[in-house]
């Protein structure tokens, strides 16, 4: 634990890419099998201890320190885990740590019945720094700046292998990775995975911003308003096929769009969009409802009839990456959309279509239909180099994405609220509102929107130092300020909504200036944000 | 019966003794002001009259050329002002000079600490924990989670990056009042007797402590070194010089701040800190809970900081407590 413990405070003050994967490519070498699976499995969001959870921290620390203070520390700290191994009482006896892979067992073993007799027996064996990596190993939110991605790559460095390779082997693995450490490390064969449903990572688009590119070259297909899915088919240990539904970030989704999963009966990999039938985004030709009714079908464990009725979903299809056992990857894009259109003729058309292309010889013309696109309620378009091989992660030069601009609107900050991880301590989740009438005739500000991004770290300081120096009141965490100060906020889109008091909600809100010259009053009004709205 | 203390006021730019009709600490002029320590956010330029320690005197004239209209006040003296109140400066452990003033009238005892801490420093008197009924104390750290390690164990961090990486310098971000000078008279004292180098705003307020009996070694300016003689050696600079452009000139620095902020991690990734050097001059939660607890006071009243969490310790300790919201104090680069 020591060493897992070094490597992570290490970590979190280390600011070079090539740093962190240096000091995690030599963890991985030098710390022996299974405490570096576990280590890699903590990392990279691979571990889950149920009985484990930020509420289980608070409840250990409260008995053992007041409530408030509790709080007003978490609060100051910003990080639950960080903030009880500095209040956890020093045990009176020198640390005896366990292994990480002793510590993995016995959180393992947890139960909410022994949880509040058993993690303080583990606590009691580490200092600070050793308490923070353990709650941080257990918990799973390790927020230090450390993508899976680029523990991935370190593991490619430190075994010489490459980062694809290790992408492909990873899924379908479960820690410690006995499987991947044997094939990296010692040669062994690598893990068999070919007949599994699994997930392959996705290939991701750059912003296209200032860059010119020559449209002979690429392709463009609109953004469509959804979420971005892999849909897997594969004979599965049963030999019977198996389907699977991934998130972006490769979380199984199948259970929530049974529809989907059901619907699939060819062995492939497929990357498309997740939506919800409807003529929102682009009328009746569109078909596809807006991102909200989409919304409504997400995070859900079991779906009703009505659901499936109500928010019928469909994938449209972008690309295939595996056609019956037929790795397309390496192959050129318009190979592999040839490749699609052929499969998409055998595929049930309630469930899935095929993303169109959109006819434009330059980027000007592009433009010009781009514009057209918030009337049509997408997102934007995408550009895609005709000769890109699909490559994980994001290749510089085969993918764009080309959003539309955003609209913005002014409003006056009325609450904050102190962030976390790298903005812990500031005041840095802003509430902002927009007034209900005429400002001078005694209208009220109604909070329109939460934002904590947009704004550069000078900026942050500036209105963490703000937010100090204007507190009419406080609630807990929250600081209400003296509503003096306008901030135009930027959003993708704006909808009805109504768990909101002023009766809309802004997707992506984020404040894109700070406006010291405009007067409160001349703030915006919630009908000039209603006029916005597409719905 | 709770005494009366309505003669000593607390306005949002400073401590109002109204009798003797003068301020502390204020964080605007004034014709009479007695000042704590000579830390930007406590002593300001401008003022008529300024009664503070001789050590701290020197300090604000160095920074505002405030040679005029100054009262020196050693340690233990008493000073008798108008309206019958009586002023005495007892050391605080915070920087050279720094001092609580102790207040008294019509058989009331006042005291403001300033900022203050309780462990040993090498560069100025230890604070004097000394009886009143009003204590008005710093809250800086005020957070359990604030407990400041051992002087010793970070200042043998630095010595071991700095023997581990002999090709690069190490970097220290320190306030140049009082904490630099701390930093190296404690490296001194861990036997660290190579040259060590200085941002060019570090230099004055070194000589000046020198001056006052503070030995702090070989001390010389980065402006005068060759790149070649810097690695392996030890730089100290103002904390906004750390991510300046100033800091390329050194050979692969390795980036070090010595605060009490760096016991949360978040804060120093802030900094762009590579090697947190945690080394406060205030008083970390369980000083400032002892100190409330020794001084015990009829009323403990609290400046600035995180007053809320030690408004909390004092209900838990069923202790008469306010907070006093006084604006101005900074304490972002302890």
């Amino acid at each position: 634990m020591e060493r897992f413990a070094a490597l992570l405070d290490a970590l979190v003050y280390t600011r070079s890419r090539n740093a962190k994967l240096k000091l995690l490519a030599d963890y991985l070498r030098e710390t022996p099998d299974p405490d570096r699976g576990w280590a890699l499995a903590a990392l990279t969001d691979g571990l889950d201890f149920p009985a484990v959870k930020s509420a289980t921290i608070r409840n250990l620390l409260t008995e053992r320190v007041d409530p408030v203070l509790w709080t007003l520390s978490r609060d100051y700290v910003g990080d639950s885990a960080e903030t009880a191994s500095l209040l956890w009482p020093e045990p009176p006896h020198p640390p005896s740590p366990p292994s990480v892979s002793e510590a993995v067992d016995a959180l393992s073993r947890m139960t909410r019945a022994t949880v509040m007799a058993e993690l303080p027996r583990l606590l009691d064996r580490l200092d600070a720094n050793g308490r923070y990596a353990l709650l941080k190993l257990a918990t799973g939110a390790m927020r230090i700046g450390i993508s899976a991605r680029l523990a991935k790559t370190a593991f490619a460095q430190a075994f010489d292998v490459s980062v694809e390779d290790v992408e492909e082997h990873w899924h379908g693995q479960q820690p410690p990775y006995a499987a991947l450490f044997a094939w990296a490390a010692e040669g062994a064969a690598p893990p068999a995975t070919e007949n599994l449903p699994l997930f392959r990572p996705f290939m991701l688009a750059h912003p296209l911003e200032e860059t010119v590119i020559d449209m002979a070259d690429y392709v463009a297909e609109w953004k469509w308003d959804g979420i971005r899915v892999q849909v897997v088919r594969a004979p599965g240990e049963s030999g019977l096929g198996e389907t699977r539904v991934f998130s972006r970030s490769g979380d199984d989704i199948s259970a929530s769009f049974p529809e989907i999963a059901t619907a699939l009966d060819v062995n492939v990999v497929l990357d498309g969009e997740l939506l919800v039938r409807g003529s929102h985004q682009g009328g009746e030709a569109g078909g596809a409802a807006s991102f909200n009714a989409l919304q409504q079908r997400l995070g859900r464990k079991t779906v009703s009839k009505k659901m499936l009725a109500d928010y019928p979903a469909f994938v449209r299809l972008y690309d295939a990456l595996i056609v019956e056992s037929e790795d397309l990857r390496a192959l050129p894009w318009h190979a592999r959309r040839a490749a699609l259109e052929t499969l998409a003729l055998r595929l049930d058309p309630v469930r899935f279509d095929l993303s169109t292309l959109i006819a434009a010889t330059n980027l000007d013309d592009l433009a010009a239909i781009r514009e057209r696109a918030r009337d049509d309620a997408i997102e934007g378009v995408m550009l895609k180099r005709r000769d890109s091989p699909y490559v994980a992660g994001r290749r510089t030069g085969l993918w764009y994405k080309w959003k539309r601009d955003p609209l913005t609107v002014d409003c006056v900050l009325m609450y904050a609220q102190r962030g976390s991880g790298k903005r812990s301590s500031f005041y840095s989740d802003f509430t902002f509102g927009c007034w209900d009438g005429d400002p001078e005739a005694g209208a009220d500000l109604l909070p329109v929107g939460k934002a904590y991004f947009g704004f550069t770290d000078e900026e942050l300081k500036w209105l963490d130092r703000y937010v100090r120096n204007h507190t009419v009141n406080r609630f807990g965490p929250v600081r209400e300020t003296d509503k003096s100060l306008v901030l135009e906020v930027a959003f993708d889109s704006i909808h009805f909504s109504k768990r909101h008091k002023s009766g809309v909600a802004m997707r992506f809100p984020r404040i894109s200036r700070i406006r010291t010259d405009k007067p409160a009053h001349e703030a915006d009004r919630i009908d000039s944000l209603r006029g916005l709205i597409r719905d | 019966m709770a005494r009366d203390f309505s003669w000593i006021r607390p306005e949002p730019w400073g401590i109002h003794v109204v009798p003797a009709d003068c301020w502390i600490d204020p964080s605007q002029p004034v014709d009479r002001a007695l000042v704590t320590h000579g830390h930007a956010d406590h002593a300001r330029g401008g003022h008529g009259q300024t009664f503070a320690t001789p050590e701290t005197l020197a300090i604000m004239d160095l920074r505002y050329a405030t040679r005029e209209g100054g009262h020196p006040a050693a340690y233990g003296e008493t000073l008798t002002l108008p309206g019958d109140v009586r002023a005495t400066w007892i050391p605080a452990g915070h920087v050279l000079g720094s001092a609580q003033i102790l207040l008294e009238h019509a058989g009331g005892r006042i005291i403001v600490t300033g900022d203050y801490k309780r462990r040993p420093d090498p560069t100025c008197a230890p604070f004097q924990p000394t009886a009143c009924d009003v204590f008005i104390t710093e809250a800086t750290f005020g957070l359990p989670v604030f407990r400041h390690p051992p002087v010793r164990e970070e200042v043998g961090k630095l010595l071991h990056a700095l023997a581990a990486n002999p090709d690069r310098c190490v970097l220290v971000g320190a306030y140049a009042l009082g904490k630099a000078q701390r930093l190296i008279a404690e490296l001194r004292a861990a036997g660290h007797s190579d040259t060590i180098w200085l941002h060019g705003a570090m230099e004055r307020m070194c000589r000046l402590y020198e001056e006052w009996g503070v030995d702090l070694g070989d001390l010389r300016l980065v402006a005068d070194a060759k790149k070649e003689q810097l690695a392996g050696s030890i730089v100290v600079c103002p904390p906004s010089a750390l991510n300046d452009r100033w800091s390329r000139r050194l050979p692969d620095p390795i980036t070090a701040m010595a605060s009490g902020w760096m016991r949360v991690r978040q804060r120093a990734r802030q900094r762009m800190v590579e090697l947190p050097l945690i080394i406060s001059d205030h008083a970390d939660w369980d000083e400032l809970t002892a100190t409330i607890t020794e001084v015990n006071p009829a009323e403990t009243w609290i400046t600035h900081g995180r007053e809320e969490a030690i408004l909390r310790w004092c209900e838990l300790n069923q202790r008469r407590a306010r907070a006093l919201a006084l604006v101005g104090y900074e304490d972002e680069d302890d």
